[in-house]
């Protein structure tokens, strides 16, 4: 009972196939939507002929931008203040852009109905290249905002400019790169889609949507829609993977919704797989100047960097409201240094919109890979071994809580060990000495070392909202008369195991069986507000709600206890599952008999309600910073530029681990995705701004095949400030992996004097770099 | 178009457009939507069943090409509320997470273990390149299905899913 390994609750339904998925929802009368897209990246609409789709027998609606604007529809505000085209009036502004939306009877219909429409399109020169997207001659993408001249969209910045740069100009060594966080999609394998169900009669909207964030997503609809609160009802069911694709609304859901008021009946969207990589929102995409300053014995003094971030035609990132490029400014990293500076712009380009997703914890994926790629670079030109380096820069025990040169207060850590163990693990020595050996016989071996600090759990509603809602989570636990319990939650798991982790938190504080605790979660009418899952906040969150609300509990108990036994609460004393008499333990009662007794007609001290419930909205005093050590192995086929990973050995250090199986779990999956990044996954453009990567035939993502056997660790090193000492986790393995990846085959082509190489390092990519000649990854004609 | 197939045991003969795609109709007519869309390019197998005792990708199939096949979709394989040993073990080593591949998985892992009662994990990597997962990096699924060999009478062959007897307690706590 409690924390611990134990085999998950949800289990049950989904290795039967009785999950409840969004396309498994069926309802009376259901009809199908389908979008029409763009096939340019930059164009004008010059009309759009709807008659022949209409005229379709099984066709019932057919809606353009311009009966959305009739509805002041047609434009969505975005989750950074922006607002983006839910379908294009003027023109579009990206391929595969939302221009046009079919219901149909069924959706072969539908799909039959978007060719019966007649777009007149007239091309204009789109920005691809986001490095030439402030050029004074870049054609201007957002003319939809009046007085608009260029492609800017912000400037951010933090840090001690000035102290940097003093330790920049006294440094004895200073080392700088250009490096790409190339776009990727974090591509769930279930795509999104809704099921809209506007009730002429009652008035009430019923959405069944891919929604990481429910709550949040009733209130958007509300706000846009002109809709009551109270008459919309977001049900966020089973969802086949987030990982921070499902955050946004999308045009698709607008349109669903808009479908099913106007035909009266549940429209039902769900996208492909082409449309969900083309115009769901897309991850990194940074270009990142680095630099950073040491000794010449290697301690690190400072590090600067001045980013240039791709968003796409409409600035839809994801983050709380004060953070425009996220959490990058935890890119000082795991080590103590005396200055740091970062710029970011912020710019558009004619591509779909997002940023923030795929695990990144609010950029610090990229921010992570900054200061990784950047010590390794350094290992390089001081030509130190790249562990020893970051062993003596690594900040120590005693210096926690750390406040960082950019603001960040991390909670705890003990790097040292961790990054110990690591290297034990994974014999990194005898791995060292035949690397020698194997460099002599002309072969390629990389041994790559990646260390990061996370910073999970947004946030403090006093810094942390988005559009005004603050990140505070929501808990409310009911315990029936019978001794089971409820718990409903503000976050929406996607796959990360919260009906059965959530239940070991209120087991583990009041001694009922998980067993017997049933998790709510993703219905708006049933659950309490919150802001839903990403940036692995669940645990540092609603999982500090949890427990409060299981000791709000306990104490409710305890009085109730108090008057079953006829003796004062402070007599008491808890044990798991009962309160007893201090004494005399024979003297007690379980959380069962008592949660009897909340319920009958015992007489209970005034002002006790009686019945044993409680609520709590958690507002975190700070974020959670987990943090690991990755070391990555590969062989490098020096004729094929092929890369093998042969070995990848990650400790893992997030406080107290709730159930170490699911913690497991989670960073296997993360490594997969950092090594599906660093080694294969890129969405490139041509030169006219058509998508290179919209199907699973060209954005490859990694199989059995590619992944070798994770071999983990752990330490635990609790949080001081949460409840139960427990970090959030989902995200660092994708968090800390790519680096790990990238660091080990630029330190297999060392002996070629490559210094450094963009992700992916595809065959043809490594190749190129051995023979000296780098290429963009992220533009197909350069 | 008429077609006659059997699936999980249950006749069904139905009008069918010739452009049906099999798991849109055993999604949409039948209402077996166990069996989910992951792509539309065939290279995922979320959609994978078993064809005649083989398995398929049936976004890749017309339903007209399966008239008089017998198939067995995810939600055929537990009987009398018994899980098939394969769905059993994924459960015990915590070879699934958001569960949108779990379906294809089982279904290609059976027919793997058909084809090799006792594969290596090689060969079960191998097995399994068709299926993505994007939750769990394969280990804990490749441990499953080499631990559901262990639980599976040697050389079931493309029967195994008919196993209904193999009552037992979990052996492994999420690959503890």
């Amino acid at each position: 009972m409690g924390f611990g390994r134990m085999h998950r609750k949800e289990d049950v339904r989904f290795v039967r196939g009785h999950g409840n998925y969004v396309d498994d929802v069926t309802l009376p009368g259901m009809l199908h939507g389908a979008v029409l897209r763009s096939p340019y990246a930059h164009a004008k609409i010059l009309s759009i002929d709807t008659s022949a789709a209409e005229a379709h027998p099984k066709v019932r609606a057919v809606i353009t931008g311009e009966a959305l604007a009739g509805l002041n529809l047609a434009w969505m505000p975005t989750l950074s203040n922006d607002v983006q085209a839910v379908l294009a009036t003027d023109k579009v502004r990206f391929q595969g852009q939302e221009v046009a939306f079919v219901v149909a009877e069924d959706r072969y219909s539908a799909r039959d109905a978007l060719e019966l429409i007649d777009v007149d399109y007239e091309p204009l020169a789109p920005v691809v290249d986001a490095r030439k997207a402030l050029d004074p001659d870049a054609p201007v993408i957002r003319d939809d905002v009046e007085g608009r001249t260029d492609n800017h969209i912000f400037d951010w910045e933090t840090g001690d400019k000035a102290r940097t740069d003093e330790v920049f100009a006294n440094a004895e060594v200073v080392a700088t790169q250009d490096m790409l966080y190339p776009r990727v999609h974090p591509a769930p394998l279930e795509t999104c889609g809704s099921v809209a169900d506007m009730d002429p009669i009652t008035g009430k909207l019923t959405i069944w949507t891919t929604t990481q964030a429910p709550h949040a997503h009733r209130t958007l609809y509300a706000l846009v829609a002109g809709l009551p609160e109270h008459k919309i009802r977001v049900i966020s069911p089973d969802i086949g993977g987030g990982f921070g694709n499902k955050v946004g609304i999308y045009p698709g859901y607008v349109c669903s919704v808009v479908g099913s008021i106007l035909t009266g009946k549940p429209v039902k969207w769900v996208e492909d797989r082409s449309e969900n990589l083309m115009s769901t929102s897309f991850a990194r995409d940074y270009h990142m100047h680095g630099e950073i300053a040491s000794t010449k014995d290697g301690k690190i003094q400072a590090i600067r960097v001045k980013v240039l971030a791709d968003h796409g035609a409409f600035n839809g990132t994801a983050q709380p409201t004060k953070y425009p490029a996220g959490f990058f400014g935890v890119f000082t990293g795991s080590y103590d240094i005396e200055a740091a500076h970062a710029e970011v712009t912020g710019v558009y380009t004619n591509k779909a919109p997002g940023g923030v997703a795929y695990a990144c914890s609010f950029r610090i994926t990229e921010a992570v890979y900054l200061v990784e790629r950047m010590v390794d670079v350094l290992a390089y030109d001081l030509d130190m071994d790249p562990a020893e380096l970051r062993m003596k820069n690594l900040l120590k025990p005693d210096q926690f809580p750390y406040q960082s040169k950019t603001g960040w207060e991390y909670d705890s850590g003990d790097y040292p060990r961790t990054l110990r163990m690591a290297l034990d693990l994974v014999h990194y020595d005898e791995l060292r000495a035949e690397q020698a050996k194997r460099r002599d016989a002309g072969e390629l071996m990389g041994i790559g070392v990646a260390f990061f600090t996370e910073a999970v759990g947004a946030g403090p509603r006093k810094h942390m909202d988005i559009l005004g809602l603050g990140m505070a989570d929501g808990a409310e636990l009911r315990v029936h008369p019978t001794g089971k319990a409820v718990l409903r939650l503000s976050v929406q798991t996607q796959g990360q195991g919260h009906e059965t982790t959530f239940a070991q938190i209120v087991a583990e504080e009041l001694g009922i069986s998980p067993d017997d605790i049933d998790v709510v979660h993703g219905d708006t009418d049933q659950t309490p507000f919150g802001l839903g899952t990403y940036g692995s906040r669940s645990t540092p969150v609603s999982g500090a709600a949890t427990a409060v609300v299981a000791r709000k509990v306990r104490e409710r108990a305890k009085i109730v206890a108090s008057a079953m036994l006829e003796v004062s609460p402070d007599d008491l004393e808890w044990e798991k599952g009962r309160w007893f008499v201090k004494g005399d333990p024979a003297a007690g009662k379980s959380i069962q008999d008592i949660a009897m007794a909340a319920h009958s007609g015992l007489e209970l001290p005034e002002g006790v309600e009686g019945h044993l419930d409680a609520t709590c909205v958690y507002n975190p005093p700070n974020l959670t910073y987990p943090f690991g050590a990755y070391i990555c192995v590969v062989d490098v086929d020096a004729e094929t530029g092929q890369v093998k990973v042969r070995d990848f050995v990650a400790v893992d250090d997030c406080g107290v681990r709730i159930n170490p199986m699911i913690v497991e779990g989670q960073v296997h999956g993360g490594l997969a995705d950092g090594l599906g990044m660093a080694l294969m996954q890129v969405m490139a453009f041509d030169e006219d701004g058509n998508h290179l990567g919209g199907s699973f035939m060209d954005y490859l993502l990694p199989t059995s095949m590619e992944c070798p056997s994770w071999r983990l660790g752990e330490t635990v090193t609790p949080s001081p400030h949460h409840p139960i000492g427990a970090k959030g986790v989902g995200e660092s393995a994708t968090v800390g992996s790519p680096a790990a990846v990238v660091n080990a085959v630029l330190d297999a082509l060392k002996p070629r004097g490559v210094r450094h190489a963009d992700m992916p390092l595809t065959p043809a990519a490594v190749w190129c770099a051995a023979q000296g000649h780098p290429f963009r990854t992220d533009l197909a004609i350069t | 178009m008429r077609i006659t197939v059997t699936v999980d045991g249950t006749e069904y003969s139905d009008e069918v457009e010739p452009r049906t795609l099999l798991v849109h109709y055993l999604r949409e007519t039948l209402g077996k939507v166990g069996t989910v869309i992951g792509c539309d390019t065939s290279n995922c197998g979320a959609c994978t069943v078993h064809l005649n005792g083989h398995s398929v990708k049936s976004c890749s199939m017309l339903a007209v090409q399966a008239d008089g096949c017998e198939i067995t979709t995810i939600e055929g394989l537990a009987r009398d509320g018994q899980l098939h040993p394969v769905q059993q073990a994924f459960h015990d080593n915590h070879a699934l997470q958001c569960g949108f591949c779990t379906p294809g998985m089982i279904m290609q892992s059976i027919d793997l273990l058909a084809d090799n009662p006792n594969p290596d994990e090689k060969a079960v990597r191998e097995g399994l390149e068709g299926n993505l997962c994007r939750c769990t990096g394969y280990q804990n699924i490749v441990r499953a299905v080499r631990d559901a060999a262990d639980h599976m009478r040697p050389g079931a062959g493309p029967e195994a899913e008919r196993m209904s007897e193999d009552v037992r307690a979990p052996s492994a706590i999420g690959g503890e």
